[in-house]
């Protein structure tokens, strides 16, 4: 691990006043240590955010939630709100890691971890981000647990990373919108929008500027329906997903679909909003065929790699099943 | 280097700190309490549980700098005046351990995760306060490993103890 | 009675060898591995590394260390520049703490001229050969009767091969160790190793050292399952970084440099070849394994002995073919052989009830042996059939419906399955002494509890043996400077310290209570010749989604014989952790190698995933009575290993029932499901 200064920022313009180049902000430090750790990170000043004035979750005039980025993930899950009015959050919250890291990862550092990608993690490896144009070894190599949409295999600079985040699946599918501070701007940034697709910038993992720094989560009010978040995984507990979804449906009193909601995790570099399966759904009958329709048109835009074909076929019941599941 | 004052198991302690230095590192090196255990280094089994202002969490993620002015409970800290904390007690007449590597973990694991509210991941009705049935302590339990596969026993004597046992 | 160390273990007073002291305060030694798997290391720059604070010292293989006997390549720390695999230790840094050792060996530049690698295991690998023999000093192929012609006549068939993937042990005490020397040159060693004696004399070996100038102490062992069997270079490190840096030297390594350090459990593809008749007597079988191990040392796992004491057939073969690879060497992991052995066999005998019409308990009953198929030795005792009854009341058996896909349970196809399990019942020599003191006994033995509970188990022996409370007797191990004795390994534990410990209480008693001794190496090699083995019965019931591939395991049971059981809370705990660590293998284990980069991938514990407290539910494991006088003085069968055998075969035939789906490759995890 590299040496590095330390200071507790007491208000955000305090901890932006701070950034420089090679400043990281600290939350939980559930990703950001692991990474230092590893070497991959390796910030030279570290600015604990973790004990601004961000950590209330309060009720917005408008009927939503505005959620400040230094909450805890088990605080969040737990918050009465959150489970009567965004069930889908809350169920993405408790599937996440561990009681021990939930309890200590913030909402905003939550939203910036990164890829658990193995080739990432290993700085002996190869690899277009970490080191734009060292190769992307896990093309050929394992990529069973990485992307099947969105990705750059076949570029200069490919990439086949996924996001590993639940939270921000959930507040993909929720249209949630990022508060953010930087040096000299204050902005809003939708979600989906926060994270980007590879592109021809693997090392860019989000559309944040350096220095930018998340102070609150809101969402709109809930909308109409049922929701849920389901999450695929090899083990039954403390693993990152295969696929997950996060999805919503309203069904009206003639068995029409209304508002229809799904995101997905596991999938893609950034959370991944199904727009085409939202769309095939609102206004068709809520009916395992209408499910199953909209989840093969969804997936249609899959490019699987070699070995993880499986996501695709996974992709598609998942959704299916979880709208079912959700408008019984 | 970094001064910082925390407190583990009620003793205040002022320290100079390399910023590097985790949690744990500080408590196994610096303070010579090796209860708390390092299995992996990076918050993946849960061997470094220790409780944090009353709240379980990994302390190989916790750099000790960031933690100024918190209080800390390890598992030697556990026990109030010489007798076993029930938890403790509880997981020697359920042969809860084997080779013990992974106990002090999941002792102070179980005693922050009983002092927890609101649902789990398997939880039916999010606005309920669930019962800690054997489903919901594995779930809860799931973030420290055990590879000697303890698990049965553990999950055992922690259902002796949730009605009983507060940290 | 609880386990000895209960409190301490509790308490978190138990210390490990890394939590241990030395007299002075101990330096910090970080490993430096290769990142080829072949090749040739050109230089070794440490300019960087002593720029940083708090460096000590600096080993480099371009600067060999004087060493003594280098008979193991892994221990002959920097004597070659030549790369055999990834990961490979080629320096290591001594610096004051651990973040400056951890940041000082971070600046240390290699440069290697890579070679070719070779790395994939396959069927037809050009290099494949027979070994001389496979570990344990077994045949590595044997074969008797006709077993073409028992094919050719056979009325059912199954010719199907099973694969399974590299598996680590990861046990959760990372490999570590304190060295430091004294004055006159003597070296103290606390170590975490399976055996204090062995490690001390390979130390010794390996540094061209006297025994008697080697002492390793190991009170306790955060678990090893093999891996801690033999001596790692972990503990070789600090003995060369305390004599360079002129102080104790301490080393754990990380979790990702277990994976390439410390051992691991080799792939196999094995082809498994049966035949039956009409009544479902076997009337041919064959196991053909092809396995692997490192360019320069050799492990042969012996994953085709079982099939030689299984069932009776008029003709068998076994064969094991090795490839050498640029991979680091496979070891010992939880029941070597039997682990992935029983995996295919056991699958394999699953297929071949269906293809017969047979209910798989009943085809293991007909072809039950009245001898050791492969030897013709009689079994000192065997009650396989009577745990497969057993087994299947307890579980629900009878009447079950063998046609697969049937039974739904909302999103889940619900299935069972069954395996036998086997693991051989050995002892080997060890030594112990006794004697009395303050009013009670103290037995010493250099064996080592690693998490079985063989403090306690002895103290139970030794009391019953003197006919007294346990509380009256106190046993001291994990100490090589204590009476030579076996490693914890092999399920030989209990059985090889127990026998002498009984022979060194049963001394004290004739000496009228001066000092009792034993050593067992004269009976242990009287030992007439029997087939000497544990048998089980495994029974599975899964749950499916097919929609996603999902697994859950809600009921394991694993019914055994095992001779005499020491205690009833010890051994359930060993036979239900060996069919945890099964239901791992089945569904989750398996660490990724990656053949254009020549090494492992995964290699953390987030990545390599073992059973978590969520995927253990009902697991339960209970055991018949059987006398075996044949064995040791207790009559006990050693049980650390049996409950991993049988588990995954029992899993995967379980899954089978559920879905009609025949997954040939573990683990068993969604995206084959899927495929």
């Amino acid at each position: 691990m590299r040496t590095f200064t330390y200071t507790r920022a007491r208000h955000a313009s305090d901890a932006v006043a701070r950034f420089r180049t090679g400043t990281a902000y600290l939350g939980g430090g559930t990703n950001l240590v692991d990474l230092m750790r590893l070497g991959v990170a390796t910030p030279d000043q570290l600015v604990d955010v973790s004990r601004l004035p961000h950590d209330q979750v309060e009720p917005t005039p408008g009927g939503g939630l505005r959620i400040g980025a230094a909450v805890r993930n088990s605080d969040l899950a737990a918050h009465p709100l959150v489970r009567a009015d965004y069930p889908m959050l809350a169920r993405a919250l408790l599937s996440g890691a561990s009681g021990q890291i939930r309890n200590m990862a913030t909402v905003g550092g939550n939203l910036l971890q990164r890829t658990r990608c193995a080739y990432f993690q290993d700085t002996l490896m190869p690899c277009n981000k970490r080191l734009p144009g060292s190769g992307c070894p896990a093309v050929d190599g394992d990529h069973e647990n990485l992307a099947i949409l969105g990705h750059s295999a076949g570029d200069e600079l490919a990439c086949v990373a996924t996001h590993p985040s639940d939270l921000a699946v959930a507040l993909t599918a929720l249209d949630a919108q990022v508060h953010v501070t930087g040096p000299g701007t204050t902005r809003v940034i939708p979600m989906p929008g926060l994270h980007r697709l590879p592109g021809a910038e693997p090392h860019r993992d989000t559309v944040l500027a350096p220095g930018e720094l998340i102070t609150a989560i809101e969402l709109p009010p809930p909308p109409p329906g049922r929701s849920t978040y389901r999450k695929v995984r090899e083990r039954a507990s403390f693993a990152f997903a295969l696929v997950s979804v996060a999805a919503l449906i309203e069904v009206a009193d003639d068995g029409t679909a209304g508002t229809c909601r799904v995101a997905l995790g596991g999938v893609a570099h950034a959370p991944w909003r199904a727009f085409s399966a939202e769309r095939t759904v609102a206004g068709a009958p809520a009916t395992a065929e209408t499910f199953a329709r909209a989840a093969a048109a969804e997936l249609s835009q899959a490019a699987p790699l070699a070995r993880n074909g499986y996501k695709v076929t996974l992709a598609r019941n998942l959704i299916a099943a979880t709208l079912e599941e959700l408008s019984r | 280097m970094n001064e910082v004052t925390i407190g583990v198991n009620g003793v205040l302690h002022r320290l100079t700190v390399d910023p590097r230095t985790s949690l744990l590192d500080l408590l196994r090196e610096r303070l010579g309490l090796t209860g708390t255990k390092k299995g992996c280094d990076h918050g993946q089994c849960g061997a470094c549980t220790v409780l944090i202002d009353g709240r379980r969490a990994n302390a190989c993620l916790a750099l000790a700098v960031a933690h100024d002015g918190a209080a800390v409970t390890t598992v030697e800290g556990l026990a109030a005046n010489g007798d076993l904390h029930p938890l403790q007690d509880a997981f020697i007449r359920h042969d809860a351990f084997q080779c013990g590597y992974c106990t002090p973990g999941q002792l102070c694991s179980a005693a922050g995760m009983l002092g927890e509210s609101g649902p789990s991941a398997i939880t039916a009705d999010l606005e309920t306060e669930p019962a800690l049935t054997p489903g919901e302590i594995r779930e809860r339990m799931s973030g420290n490993l055990c590879r000697c596969g303890a698990y049965v026993n553990i999950v055992r004597a922690i259902g002796e103890i949730t009605e009983t046992a507060r940290p | 009675m609880n386990r000895v160390e209960a409190v301490d273990k509790v308490t978190g007073r138990a210390m490990y060898a890394y939590e241990q002291r030395a007299d002075q305060a101990a330096a910090y030694a970080y490993p430096v591995q290769s990142a080829t798997a072949s090749g040739h290391v050109r230089t070794v720059n440490f300019a960087a590394a002593w720029h940083m604070p708090g460096m000590l010292a600096a080993l480099s293989c371009t600067d060999p260390p004087e060493l003594g006997s280098a008979e193991d390549p892994e221990l002959a720390l920097f004597t070659t520049r030549e790369i055999s695999y990834r990961g490979q230790l080629v320096a290591a840094v001594v610096a004051d703490t651990l973040e400056n050792a951890r940041a000082a060996a971070a600046a240390v530049l290699v440069t290697i001229d890579r070679h070719q690698h070779d790395v994939r295991l396959r069927a037809d690998h050009p290099g494949l050969y027979t070994p001389d023999q496979v570990n344990p000093g077994l045949p590595a192929a044997t074969s008797y009767g006709d077993v073409a012609a028992g094919l050719a006549a056979a009325a059912a068939r199954v010719d199907v091969t099973y694969t399974t993937p590299v598996q680590h042990n990861n046990p959760m005490e990372p490999h570590a160790a304190l060295a430091s020397w004294d004055a006159g040159g003597n070296l103290t060693v606390y170590d975490s190793t399976q055996g204090p004696s062995f490690d001390r004399d390979t130390i010794a070996r390996v540094l061209g050292l006297p025994p008697g100038r080697v002492r390793v102490i190991s009170p306790h062992v955060g678990g090893g399952f093999g891996s801690k069997g033999t001596t790692r270079p972990h503990a070789i490190l600090a003995a060369l970084a305390a004599r360079a840096a002129g102080r104790p030297v301490k080393v754990a390594l990380t979790r990702q440099q277990m994976f390439e350090l410390t051992g691991y459990r080799t792939p196999t593809i094995q082809r498994v070849t049966l035949g039956a008749d009409t009544s479902g007597r076997l009337t041919a079988v064959a196991h053909d394994v092809v396995e692997q191990t490192a360019i320069r040392t050799e492990f042969a796992e012996q994953t085709a002995a079982c099939t030689r004491v299984m069932y009776a057939s008029p003709a068998m073969r076994t064969t094991h073919r090795l490839a050498r690879l640029n991979m680091p060497a496979p070891s010992w992991m939880r029941a070597p052989g039997e682990t992935p052995g029983m995996y295919a066999l056991e699958s394999a005998m699953d297929e071949l009830a269906c293809a017969a019409g047979l209910d798989p308990v009943e085809l293991r009953i007909r072809n039950e042996p009245v001898t050791e198929p492969d030897s013709g030795l009689p079994f000192s005792s065997r009650n396989l059939v009577a745990c497969l009854r057993e087994g299947a009341r307890r579980f629900g058996w009878d009447g079950r419906d063998p046609c697969p896909g049937l039974r739904r349970d909302g999103r889940w196809l619900t299935g069972t399955g069954v395996a036998a399990s086997t693991y051989p019942a050995r002892r080997q020599p060890s030594r112990a002494t006794a004697l009395v003191l303050d009013g009670g006994f103290v037995v010493r033995i250099a064996a080592a509890d690693v998490g079985t509970g063989a403090r306690t188990a002895l103290t139970q022996i030794a009391a019953e043996t003197l006919g007294t409370s346990p509380d009256r007797v106190q046993v001291e191990l994990g100490d090589s400077d204590l009476p030579r004795a076996w490693l914890a390994g092999g399920s030989m534990g209990t059985a090889s310290w127990g026998s002498a410990v009984v022979k060194a209480c049963e001394d004290l008693l004739k000496n009228e209570g001066a000092l009792g001794s034993a050593d067992t190496a004269e009976d242990v090699a009287a030992d007439s010749s029997f087939a000497r083995h544990a048998f089980g019965a495994q029974f599975a019931e899964v749950h499916v989604d097919t929609g996603t591939g999902e697994v859950r395991v809600p009921r394991l049971l694993g019914v055994f014989a095992a001779g005499r059981i020491i205690d009833a809370t010890l051994a359930r705990s060993q036979f239900i952790g060996g069919m945890t660590m099964g239901l791992g293998m089945a569904l989750m284990e398996g660490t990724f190698v990656d053949e254009a980069q020549g090494g492992f991938v995964r290699k953390d514990l987030a990545q390599y995933h073992i059973a978590t407290c969520a995927d253990v539910q009902d697991v339960d494991a209970v055991w018949l009575e059987e006398t075996d006088s044949h064995l040791n003085p207790m009559g006990s069968k050693g049980i650390g290993e049996i409950g991993i055998t049988g588990t995954a075969a029992a899993i995967g035939n379980a899954v089978y029932h559920a879905t009609g789906r025949r997954i040939r490759d573990l683990p068993i995890t969604p995206a084959k499901l899927l495929a």
